[in-house]
Parts: structure tokens; C-alpha cells; sequence
């Protein structure tokens, strides 16, 4: 048996290996608070074919600039703290493999937009996180505590199942054309949020998130560029979100 | 290393929860309207394309006694009233949006839509006053100046 084995014909090759131009844009802020001015810096970084732009980050944190400045945490997709703007698309780096993007130019790789930078390609996310408690994330209810679980049927909890996924990355909302004009704008993700506990079979809220959203920066801003679905790390239907937000509000009007 | 632009400058973050709330059903009817407005607009526009371009001899038919003949029914009055007040709050809610959605300094913003709302008054009261008032022969005129058919 072990002789079949080594005598198979199929190896397992290397990982091939390639070296990739990485544009990071640097933005630092001076001690005295005078003017800064962001700019390109580029990067020379031999990666792996298994290798994620959150690896070359790191390799260049590390190895070649220890002044690069970059958010992460898990580095597995789950935590959402590297969200950033690679090649013009906002995605995660940890979830981006190199080998997936052109390799022959360099790779750009910017903060997210429509929020404060705070360094290089950190930003400032308590607008986004305002939003996000403004819909009032947690289960609304009335009455007294029951004494076991709220249930609630497979039926109705598939009903916002696909919203619950929302890592709170910021891919969406600043990805979003109509948070960048004045981040006014709740954004997507924060819909995204209310549509959680809105759908939600045990939640009492949902008349009080509607009204919070029907708000001249809620739900109507929305122009459906589907910007926000095509930036979700996770593959929410935000858009689709969105507009069931909007046929609640109409069918609570009329 | 090439020097851009600071396309990201940090702003202030926005004044809330304190800001004043902008709640209310507002931007929800102007959202309806909208829907519903572009679907009358589709009848309404390609009717009026038809009578006066495809029916009867067609083309050739448009002149000033054509449209004098138009006004002169009360379905063509209410048809092309309607066509001007939806087309233009539709077309001024639609421009409206796209200010708010552009022009993100709040004094560009007010003389943006200080423009557009005088313009939008201006087109409805003389369009309105014209199909209403409208007289071919008007009964002090100077006959050169009057069309053919109001001497026949």
C-alpha cells in the first residue's frame, strides 16, 4: 500500500511563488496640525499563491515599513476589521487572495472612504458605529421576561436569516455613493441591522426602527446602485434588504 | 512616491444624536409620487406623442391651428395640464435628489434648489396659464398678426 503511494504518478507541486507591487496609500497625520497630504507608497513583496493581500501587508509591516498602519484582528473574514479598498473595491484583505487579482500591475490597496482617516489605512468609524446604535441593535420587547426561550419557528426565523450575517465591516456603507456625499446618510449597513430585528418574529420594535429610518438620511436616500451587495464580504443581499425595508414603511403609510 | 490629492480628509463627525431629527413621511410620498407619477407620465407622454406625430396625417399636421384646435377641447386642456404639473414636480423632485446627493456644501445646495423651484414656478404658472387662457383670435388684434382661419 505505502509503495502505490510513492509510486503515484501525481506530486503535490509547490506553491508557486510570485513577487507583487503593493500601492498602499499613506496618510499621516502631523504632530504640529498643519496640512498632510495622503500619497502612494510602493512596495516590492514576494507572496505565495496562497498568499491574501492581509499576508503582504503584513510582510511589509514586518519585514520592510513597521510604520505601515492597518486594522485586523481574526485575519479569517469573521471579525471585519480589515475592511479596505483594494484595486478600487472595498473587500477584506484577509478574505483576498493575491493570486485572484491582477498581479502584473501594482495592487492598490486605500482606506475605506467617506469616514475620517486616521492613519494610513485606518479610519475613524464612530460615524458608522452611530448609525449602527442609532436603529437600536438589540431585542425590543414588552411584557414580562418569559421563563424559557422565545421560540420561534425555522419559517420565521429564515425570514431575516440572510441579514444576520452582517460582520459590521463597513464594506457597504462606504462603499455607498450617498454616504460619501456628507455621511449623512444612515447607510447600508445599518439597514441591514434594523432589517435584522425589524423581520424578526419575537422582536416588538419594529414599528419604532421604521420610524427612525423613515428619516430624510433613512431609506429613501437609497438609489439602488447595488454598490453596497456587490461590497459585502459576506454575500448579504443588501440592496434587497433595503428595499424590504422601504415596502414595510409604504405598507404601514397606506 | 508620487504626491495626490487628499481625497479622504478627515471631517468632523456628524453631530448626533443631537442633530435635529428629519423624521416623517416626506420623502416617503415623494417616493410614491415618483413611482406612480412616472407611470401616468408613460401614458400621458406617449399619447401625446401619437395624436401628434403617428395619427391622422401625422407630422405634417402640426402648425399653429393644430394646437389652437387641441386647446380648444377640455380632454386636451386636463391631458396636457396634467402632462405639465406631473412632469415637472416628477422632473423637480428627480433634480431635487440628485442635488442633495451632489452638492454636499449647504450654500451651493440652497442656491442649487432656489434655482430649480423658481424655474419650476415659472414653467407651471405660465404653462398653466397658457393652456387655460389660450384664444387664437383674440378679439383686439391686428389682423395682420393673426392666423389665417380666425378672418375665414
Amino acid at each position: 500500500m505505502t509503495a502505490a503511494i510513492e509510486d503515484s504518478p501525481t506530486k503535490v507541486g509547490a506553491v508557486p511563488s510570485f513577487t507583487v507591487t503593493m500601492r498602499v496609500m499613506r496618510y499621516l497625520p502631523s504632530d504640529e496640525g498643519g496640512e498632510t497630504v495622503a500619497h502612494w507608497d510602493d512596495f516590492q513583496v514576494k507572496v505565495h499563491g496562497t498568499d491574501r493581500v492581509l499576508d503582504a501587508l503584513h510582510m511589509i509591516k514586518w519585514e520592510q515599513d513597521g510604520s505601515l498602519t492597518f486594522r485586523r484582528s481574526c485575519a479569517h473574514g469573521v471579525c471585519g476589521s480589515d475592511a479596505m479598498r483594494i484595486n478600487g473595491r472595498n473587500r477584506l484583505a484577509c478574505k483576498t487572495l493575491l493570486k485572484d487579482l491582477d498581479i502584473t500591475k501594482p495592487i492598490t490597496v486605500e482606506p475605506i472612504k467617506g469616514l475620517p482617516v486616521v492613519k494610513d489605512l485606518v479610519v475613524d468609524m464612530e460615524p458608522f458605529f452611530a448609525s449602527y446604535r442609532e436603529i437600536m441593535p438589540f431585542l425590543v420587547t414588552t411584557g414580562h421576561e418569559p421563563t424559557k426561550e422565545r421560540l420561534q419557528s425555522a419559517e420565521q426565523r429564515a425570514r431575516f436569516d440572510d441579514t444576520t450575517k452582517c460582520i459590521l465591516c463597513a464594506s457597504c456603507t462606504s462603499s455607498c455613493p450617498v454616504f460619501w456625499t456628507d455621511g449623512q446618510y444612515f447607510g447600508p449597513a445599518a439597514i441591514v441591522n434594523a432589517h435584522r430585528f425589524i423581520f424578526d418574529s419575537r422582536d416588538e420594535g419594529g414599528a419604532q426602527r421604521l420610524e427612525i429610518l423613515n428619516d430624510k438620511e433613512g431609506v429613501w436616500r437609497c438609489r439602488t446602485t447595488f454598490n453596497c451587495t456587490e461590497a459585502c464580504p459576506r454575500g448579504i443581499e443588501v440592496t434587497k434588504a433595503i428595499q424590504e425595508v422601504k415596502r414595510a414603511m409604504i405598507t404601514r403609510a397606506f | 512616491m508620487t504626491t495626490i490629492a487628499d481625497p479622504k480628509a478627515p471631517r468632523p463627525p456628524r453631530a448626533r444624536p443631537s442633530r435635529l431629527t428629519t423624521r416623517g413621511n416626506t420623502e416617503l410620498y415623494g417616493w410614491v409620487f415618483m413611482r406612480a407619477s412616472g407611470v401616468i407620465l408613460l401614458v400621458l407622454i406617449f399619447g401625446h406623442l401619437f395624436v401628434n406625430l403617428v395619427a391622422g396625417e401625422g407630422v405634417k399636421a402640426i402648425d399653429f391651428g393644430f394646437v389652437a384646435g387641441k386647446w380648444a377641447s377640455p380632454l386636451w386642456q386636463v391631458w396636457d395640464l396634467l402632462m405639465l404639473w406631473l412632469a415637472m414636480i416628477h422632473g423637480t423632485n428627480g433634480v431635487r435628489t440628485i442635488i442633495n446627493d451632489y452638492a454636499s456644501r449647504d450654500g451651493l445646495r440652497l442656491a442649487l434648489k432656489g434655482l430649480l423651484y423658481f424655474a419650476f414656478l415659472v414653467v407651471v404658472v405660465l404653462g398653466t396659464l397658457v393652456i387655460f387662457t389660450f384664444d387664437p383670435c383674440p378679439t383686439d388684434a391686428p389682423l395682420d398678426l393673426l392666423p389665417s382661419f380666425c378672418t375665414a
